[in-house]
This record gives structure tokens, C-alpha cells and sequence, in this order.
């Protein structure tokens, strides 16, 4: 098996409930995308926690139609996705993902 | 990638993208952008008196959190010299308001701010708990949206203060102003999109001098321009703690098709929130009655009643009354409207006898004549100003009442006080009061009153 990275993840503003009701986890993350062979970017971080992180069977609540469900917010290292190249952008060893939900509550 | 350094200080990394005008820019540069654009909300439209008692509607939540934060900050640093005290509500939901509450606590030692609590079991004999065992899952919103509006007040009037500020925020408005369009109800998307909500206390007696009556409370929304984004963004950057669990009466309320379709268009157009926004404004110049609504907006919300506070609560809050999908609201609405009826013809029998003490009652300088053209109407099944207030549709008969209206002075609307707890309504007895009676009659005990009194 290939090589891991890794990645510092963490979920907030009520994510938390589908993921163990955790709020930080540090995960290692295969370097490369094995559909793709391409290195492990947002998009195949994502799709790795639906499958392998994820403990609620409401994936609805995190991701639709292939990307993050409109409402929650992504910062990588801090930073705006969006500033970042969105589900483009390659991890690097000890990156921090933030993903943050602005759906509950207020 | 472009150049990731901030447009503002040039000297940072670019961390967050506005979503109202794309720039990028750092995190310090943009907490002090977003403090800077709530006091110039919060200046431009004189919110605010020099000393003033406010009150923070706090839920625990990410808004109101962060308005605390915000006006504790900006108080501080313009000697604004508000006095800010939190005051939350606690509707007694197991499981979650429990924990907010407990947030709510730590912001009142974090921010040096005074708490006060009020729970709907000791206002109305009933916690959410209790109604939803009573009344089960479904419409309980409408209940705990009802009960809040009066509680807030009810608590401001406790703790002597005249103004309310409330959490809601652009994107909450949007999505009222798109479920309002889509239900047709001008009326109440007119109300959304002012920052200040009504002061109708220009329309009651004035009882003492300057005392806070829980009657005449001023609500304000000073973050109706800041975006959920932004709000999110600004905790997240300032590390402020805050409680974000879904009310667990309403997971629906997640799923509310406003709130998506307002995050799908932000994704695609991010500018569409605040454009919303500003339609809502535009169209609410264009309701009837607009001109008094718009003139308090204009001029930081001092009376002019007709804009009608009314007891139906407004989609506020933290929970789902806001964002719940309109269905199930507006039949429940609809059922509360025809209980209304219901008990405006059976006034028509009562209205003779007493008809002093009912005036008193009802707080209302009504004369005798006045009282005998109210009888006349509704014995022509002619519904009186409350069903013109609550009925979204103009009907042939609104329209020839309002004709009637342009050659004899406006006609004034007869908001009243509910004649068992004295909160504002446009029928005898109040929203909170009918729901009230309802749950009293199915529960096996007698003797139980609406709290408070005043």
C-alpha cells in the first residue's frame, strides 16, 4: 500500500455530531488518490471521510451532489478554500482542514 | 494561484473571501472590516440612544455570540455608553437549550455582561417539553415561536429595559423574504427586512412615567447586513465559544428549502444574499402601510403603531420557526386564524353587555358609537382591521375599506391588549393566550394563568 500523509482534521458548528461527536482528528491520509493516481487533494480528502471517518449514515448533512454541502464552510490551514483552489488544492504532510458548519442554530 | 497576500494591509496572508465583494483579505483586517460595518449599521440608522439599556437576545448560538461580542467591542471603543445586559430564553427543551444556556453563562463572565433568564414554565406553566408530550413533534414550533416573542419582551420588561437586539442576519433574512414571496405574505416580508421592528406603544395608554412596559419593547436586528459567512468567520477567527446543536424538536428545520436554495444561489453567486436583502427593502416600500414602516425605519423606529408588533413572532430566535418549511407553519397559522374568527363571533354576543369593562380591557379609546359600527361590521361577517392585518391576500372587501379610508381619516387599527395578559394583539385574546387555553383544556388540571401579569 502507498504511503500516508499526515492530516490534522476538525469539524465544528454541529459537523460534530457526524463524526463521533469529535471535534479534532488526526488522520492519515493515502498520499495518492488510487482512482486517479493523482496526489491526495480536498476532493479525495472528502470523499475518504465519508468513507472511512464518518459514523452517521446522514452524508446528506456533509456533502451533496459530489461536493461539500453548500452552508459549511472549508478553511485549509486557516485560509478560505476558495482562496486555496477549493477541492483542487494538494495536501501536504501536517496541513489542518477546518470544516465548519453554518446550518445550525443560531 | 494569484497573489494570496491581503488587499487591505498588503503585508499578510489573504485567509477569508468576502462573500459581498470578493476581496481577500487577512483575518485581523477582516475582523476590524466587519466590527467597522456593524457600527456604521448600527450609526447610520441612529439605533441606538447614547445610554441606553439593550438587551442581547442570547441563544448561545454563533449570531448572537457574536453580537455580544461585536457591542460589547464597539461599545467599548466608540463609549457608545450602552448599558448591555444578555437575557436569554430558556424554553425548556431537554437535551438542548440546557447546554446553550450553559454557553450563555460563560459569555456573561467572558464579555463582563449580566445574564438573565427567563423560562417559559414559569411565564406559562408549560416547558417545550411539556408541550411537545402534549401537543407531539409536530407544530411545536409554532408554539415555542409564539411563547418567545412575548418572552423576550416579557424578560426585557423585568430587567427595565426599552430595547431588544436580536442575532438575525443577512441570510436569515433572505430566506424570510423568499419565504414570504413564495407564501405571498407582503405584510410579514416587509417586517422582516426593517431593522427595527415596531414600537407600539405610541397606541396604548401611557401608564406611568418612562416605565419599561413589557408592551413597548423596540427590537432591532444590527447584523441584517452581515453575512452568515461572515458571522461564522469572525467566530472562528476570534475563537468565541458557541453552542451549535439543531433544536432537536425540529431536524426538519435543517432541510428548510428556503435556507437551501438561499446557500446554493451564495455558492454560485455569493452577492444574491445581500441582493435579496435589498429587493425585500424595495418591495416592502410597495405594501400597504408601507410609508409608516419606512419612516421608522428611517427614523430609528420611534412609534408610529399601524406597523403592528403583532403576537405571531416573527420567525425569531435560534430554532426553527424561521426555517422550517412553510407548510406546516402556515396550516397551523391558518388554524390559529379561524380560532381567531371563531372568537371574534362570539364577541358579537358578549360585546353588549359589558361593554365599558371590555373596553378597558382592551386598553383601547374606543367610544360607544365606534363600538356599535364594530358591532354592525362583524354582523355583516365584514372582518374588522384584525383579519385585514393577518390576511395576506387583499380581498374585494379590504379593497373597499381602504377606499373608504382615503376620504375619512385613515382608519386606525385597533391594536388592543390581549384582555388576559395584556400583551399586544389585534384580537381580544392573544396568540400565546389561544394556545395557551388549548393546552390547559387537555391537560387534567385547573387553576393554571398566564405568568407575569405585569
Amino acid at each position: 500500500m502507498a504511503s500516508t500523509i499526515p492530516v490534522k482534521i476538525e469539524f465544528t458548528g454541529g459537523l460534530e455530531i457526524l463524526f463521533s461527536h469529535q471535534r479534532s482528528h488526526k488522520i492519515a491520509l493515502p498520499s495518492s488518490d488510487p482512482s486517479t493516481n493523482q496526489p491526495a487533494n480536498v476532493g479525495f480528502l472528502i470523499d475518504w471521510l465519508c468513507k472511512n471517518l464518518m459514523k452517521d449514515p446522514r452524508e446528506d448533512m456533509f456533502v451533496l451532489e459530489g461536493t461539500v454541502r453548500p452552508g459549511i464552510l472549508v478553511l485549509i490551514n486557516d485560509a478560505d478554500w476558495e482562496l486555496e483552489g477549493q477541492e483542487a488544492y494538494e495536501l501536504q504532510a501536517g496541513d489542518e482542514v477546518v470544516f465548519v458548519s453554518t446550518l445550525h442554530g443560531g | 494561484m494569484p497573489p494570496r497576500e491581503c488587499e487591505i494591509c498588503h503585508t499578510n496572508r489573504a485567509q477569508i473571501l468576502r462573500p459581498k465583494n470578493h476581496a481577500r483579505i487577512c483575518a485581523p483586517c477582516f475582523i476590524a472590516i466587519f466590527e467597522d460595518e456593524v457600527a456604521e449599521t448600527v450609526t447610520s440608522t441612529n439605533l441606538f440612544n447614547p445610554g441606553e439599556r439593550v438587551a442581547i437576545g442570547a441563544s448561545g448560538g454563533k449570531d448572537s455570540t457574536v453580537l455580544a461580542s461585536v457591542l460589547k467591542t464597539l461599545n467599548d471603543r466608540h463609549n457608545w455608553g450602552l448599558d448591555l445586559v444578555l437575557l436569554s430564553i430558556d424554553e425548556g427543551i431537554t437535551g438542548y437549550r440546557d447546554h446553550s444556556l450553559e454557553a450563555v453563562k460563560r459569555h456573561s463572565e467572558q464579555y463582563d455582561l449580566p445574564l438573565k433568564i427567563v423560562s417559559y414554565a414559569d411565564l406559562y406553566g408549560w416547558s417545550m417539553d411539556q408541550v411537545v408530550a402534549q401537543v407531539g413533534k409536530k407544530g411545536n414550533c409554532t408554539y415555542c415561536g409564539v411563547f418567545r416573542r412575548q418572552a423576550l419582551d416579557r424578560g426585557a420588561a423585568m430587567l427595565g429595559v426599552g430595547h431588544v437586539v436580536t442575532g438575525h442576519n443577512a441570510d436569515d433574512v433572505a430566506e424570510t423574504v423568499l419565504m414570504n414571496l413564495l407564501r405571498g405574505d407582503l405584510p410579514r416580508l416587509s417586517r422582516a427586512t426593517s431593522i427595527v421592528t415596531s414600537t407600539p406603544s405610541a397606541a396604548l395608554p401611557e401608564n406611568g412615567e418612562g416605565e419599561i412596559k413589557f408592551t413597548n419593547v423596540k427590537r432591532s436586528k444590527p447584523l441584517i447586513y452581515a453575512y452568515e459567512k461572515e458571522i461564522v468567520m469572525y467566530a472562528h477567527h476570534k475563537k468565541l465559544d458557541y453552542f451549535s446543536t439543531e433544536c432537536i424538536y425540529s431536524p426538519e428545520a435543517f432541510r428548510g428549502s428556503a435556507r437551501t436554495l438561499i446557500k446554493n444561489l451564495e455558492r454560485i453567486r455569493p452577492e444574491s444574499i445581500l441582493d435579496v436583502v435589498r429587493s425585500g427593502i424595495d418591495m416592502a416600500k410597495l405594501v400597504p402601510g408601507a410609508e409608516e414602516q419606512n419612516s421608522q425605519r428611517a427614523c430609528g423606529g420611534e412609534n408610529k403603531a399601524a406597523a403592528a408588533k403583532t403576537d405571531e413572532g416573527d420567525g425569531l430566535g435560534g430554532c426553527g420557526s424561521s426555517k422550517e418549511s412553510g407548510g406546516e407553519m402556515a396550516a397551523m397559522e391558518q388554524k390559529l386564524l379561524q380560532d381567531e374568527e371563531a372568537q371574534a363571533n362570539g364577541n358579537e354576543v358578549e360585546i353588549k353587555m359589558p361593554k365599558k369593562t371590555v373596553n378597558s380591557q382592551n386598553g383601547v379609546a374606543r367610544d360607544t358609537q365606534d363600538a356599535a359600527d364594530a358591532e354592525i361590521d362583524v354582523k355583516n361577517g365584514q372582518q374588522q382591521s384584525p383579519a385585514q392585518q393577518t390576511v395576506p391576500i387583499r380581498t374585494k372587501e379590504e379593497k373597499k375599506s381602504r377606499k373608504r379610508g382615503k376620504d375619512a381619516p385613515p382608519p386606525k387599527q385597533k391594536l388592543g391588549q390581549c384582555e388576559r395578559c395584556g400583551y399586544l394583539s389585534s384580537q381580544s385574546v392573544c396568540k400565546a393566550c389561544v394556545l395557551l387555553e388549548g393546552l390547559n383544556k387537555a391537560r387534567p388540571r385547573t387553576g393554571i394563568e398566564v405568568g407575569g401579569g405585569d
